[in-house]
């Protein structure tokens, strides 16, 4: 009878439901952890290694690659630092089609999480698929905000894995506004529809868990952050971008190819719409802020499991800012704005769907990367994700085997881990002793 | 779903995850798809693990680590017929630049313990380990073809899926040439099909991310890029990209170079 041993071991070898290949191992002494570890066994990929000698204008094609899920953060977040590089700002239209892109990035990420690798843990599914002959609403709804997300990258990018639209100074090819209004229908249906899904999220069966985090996220004068702003925390961090190397620190330990952070002589923090939501809850659309309020969330929400909500939220957000950027479109003169060579360095965060994504690049006169430092949401959130299991443990002691992997399981998805990003994960490993 | 529903396996090494995802972004045919195949194992969608043997396996990613050269056999015996797909699983994928470089040199440049990470030296397709059936080019795949594929193989059928360069893409669809046109840098004539002509429409030239035709004419190819004034290490880079470990591609760029070599050489020499 496992709750009479006073201790042993939890494993899962091989995190189903994230994107990538990892896993956890815990051991627990009674109702103790004695040992946490996430262990990402992505093979690593080297791309901040064969980044140099490469031309600038391919980082965002280059970048894009690690990972299939949230290309366009890694196109944004790399022809951005570049431009800072250069000393280019895009600003106006070719601005606004950059959140365009990426509200259907988050759109599409969000809703591929929320619906098909999150919510069937909710509701005790070992996948969307087999959920979906329960709950074959929830479930084809999902799929079709999914696709609304799918359309607006594949209609502005080119297409939804890897789009092949974006390049420094903005894109190839500008779409018209005739182009851009077939999506609104759509995109109308969609609003809708994440209104409901804040609703149906808010009223699913919570574990009881908080911690206080240190929250980090961007943040901007004006808007709910997303390409730009000032970094900051709920413990009174606050600088800019181009400071990120003095206060985050990345390690290398033996149990993972992903590089982990911290904030040097604080810790962990937790990057993600937890931490958006959180300090950025003035800078949502009036719509999003009313259906928080609605579903009865306001900062700070400290339990990492209504990350689902938020999400849910954050779709209301991108699909009112979608529909405001299409209705009031018109067509910049030129598809972007010109990039010269120079030498420079320079550093860039975009909010990721699953957190803040850092690229810093060094260029020489001939456009040529000298050297490039990426680090992907995923990386940030390892120690934290680490933390919410220790602090889970008397739960998990509590519970049978099988019940408490699949606690811990849920409790790493909370983060949507991206392990091909930060690999740059999951087997689940519990030893009770 | 019968009993007899064919098993359906998909299979993650060195990728972004993208190919895969592909097969998710199916939305509206993914829930017929689930409901024509039992699917076996797919652990981005499930924990539901079945184990073998398996009648079709989608293997996404490069060979890279000795663990995963051991683990591709394995799945090669426990599968009737096995796909690979995408740019990374047929070519090596853009991790492939590391086969021009010394591995340390990168890994010692990422990682602060180059003795805890065991890596090959070089990234290679599926192909280079295990006998594959199909493959399916792209970085990252069409979601059409690939459902084509599943289609064909189920019903035990030939896939149809073009060959020919992307160039015939451009002509079927009527798209005017960037190249001759807009003197664009396209590798259009030397790319597999696939992708709908899908920069071209765009504006911009195609960059070779669904690998090399079959037989193209790289040399060719390559002697256009240097009378347009296109400077060698320009045409390296664009042979050595997201295809970079596919033969044709890879010996195009390393010819390059070697030309490249001799002319400074014989310069150096006047």
């Amino acid at each position: 009878m496992p709750e009479q041993e006073s201790s042993r071991t939890l494993k899962v070898d091989y995190l189903a439901r994230v994107e990538g290949e990892g896993s956890i191992f815990m051991r627990l002494e009674g109702q103790q952890a004695r040992e946490v570890r996430l262990q990402i066994f992505e093979p690593p990929r080297f791309f901040e290694g064969f980044l140099r000698g490469r031309a600038q204008s391919e980082a965002p094609d280059i970048t894009a690659r690690i990972c299939g899920i949230c290309p366009v953060a890694y196109q944004m977040s790399s022809s951005h630092a570049i431009e800072r590089a250069l000393g280019v700002t895009v600003e106006g239209a070719l601005r606004k089609l950059r959140r365009l892109l990426y509200a259907g990035e988050y759109i599409e990420s969000h809703a591929l999480h929320l619906f098909m690798l999150h919510a069937p843990d909710f509701l005790g599914y070992e996948d969307a698929l087999l959920m979906a002959k329960d709950h074959p609403g929830v479930v084809t709804r999902g799929l079709r905000m999914k696709k609304i997300g799918n359309a607006v990258v594949e209609l502005l990018g080119g297409r939804e894995i890897h789009p092949i639209n974006v390049r420094l100074g903005g894109f190839y090819r500008l779409p018209a506004r005739s182009e851009l209004e077939t999506l609104l229908p759509e995109l109308e249906w969609g609003l809708e529809a994440a209104r409901e899904t804040v609703s149906w999220t808010a009223g699913l069966a919570y574990p009881e868990f908080e911690q206080d985090y240190e929250f980090v996220s961007l943040r901007h004068p004006d808007e709910y952050p997303v390409n730009e702003g000032r970094i900051v925390s709920n413990k009174g961090l606050d600088i800019p971008v181009e400071q990120y190397d003095e206060i985050f620190v990345e390690e290398h330990d033996e149990h993972s190819t992903a590089l982990r952070s911290h904030i040097k002589g604080r810790g962990p923090y937790l990057t993600g719409p937890l931490a958006r939501f959180n300090l950025n809850f003035d800078r949502l659309r009036p719509p999003a802020r009313q259906a928080a309020l609605s579903a009865g969330l306001e900062p700070a929400c400290r339990n990492p499991f209504k990350s689902l909500i938020v999400r849910a939220i954050e779709l209301v957000q991108v699909f009112d800012e979608a529909l405001a950027i299409i209705r009031e479109y018109q067509p910049p003169p030129v598809p972007h704005v010109d990039i010269p060579t120079r030498a420079g360095t320079g550093h860039a965060i975009t909010e990721a769907p699953r957190g803040m994504l850092f690229h810093r690049y060094t260029v020489d006169a001939e456009g040529i990367i000298q050297d490039a430092k990426i680090v992907a949401p995923t990386s940030q959130n390892q120690r934290i994700i680490e933390e919410d299991l220790r602090l889970l443990a008397p739960q998990l002691a509590a519970l049978d085997p099988a019940r408490a992997t699949w606690l811990a399981e849920q409790a790493v998805r909370n983060y949507d881990p991206c392990i091909s990003c930060s690999c740059h994960f999951l087997k689940l490993d519990i030893e009770r002793v | 779903m019968a009993a007899t529903a064919p098993r359906l396996a998909v299979w993650k090494f060195a990728s972004c995850d993208g190919c895969q995802l592909s097969l998710l972004d199916l939305e509206d045919d993914l829930l017929a798809v689930a409901g024509a195949v039992e699917i076996a194992s797919f652990p981005e969608a499930s924990r539901a693990v079945g184990p073998g043997p398996y009648d079709v396996s989608l293997v996404e990613g490069s060979i890279t680590t000795p663990h995963d050269a051991e683990r591709i056999q394995d799945i090669r015996r426990n599968s009737r017929i096995l796909v690979a797909i995408g740019s990374c699983a047929t070519a090596g994928g853009i991790q492939a630049l590391r086969n021009f470089h010394a591995v340390k040199d990168f890994v010692s440049l990422v990682y602060a313990h180059p003795t805890y990470i065991d890596t090959l030296a070089t990234s290679t397709p599926i192909s280079e380990h295990v006998k594959v059936d199909h493959e399916l080019h792209g970085c990252p795949i069409n979601k059409r073809q690939l459902l084509e594929l599943l289609n064909a193989t189920l019903n035990g059928r030939k896939p149809v899926i073009s060959p020919h360069p992307v160039c015939t893409e451009c002509k079927r669809k009527g798209i005017v040439c960037v190249m001759v046109a807009q003197d664009l840098v396209c590798m259009g004539p030397v790319t597999h099909a696939g992708c709908g002509a899908l920069c071209p429409r765009y504006q911009r030239g195609c960059f070779g991310c669904y690998g090399p035709s079959d037989a193209p004419n790289t040399a060719a190819f390559a002697s256009s890029l240097d009378f347009h004034g296109l400077p060698p290490e320009a045409s390296v880079r664009l042979f050595r990209s997201f295809a970079a470990g596919a033969p044709e591609f890879r010996d195009q760029s390393l010819a390059i170079e070697e030309s490249a070599k001799r002319s400074t050489s014989s310069k150096a020499g006047h």
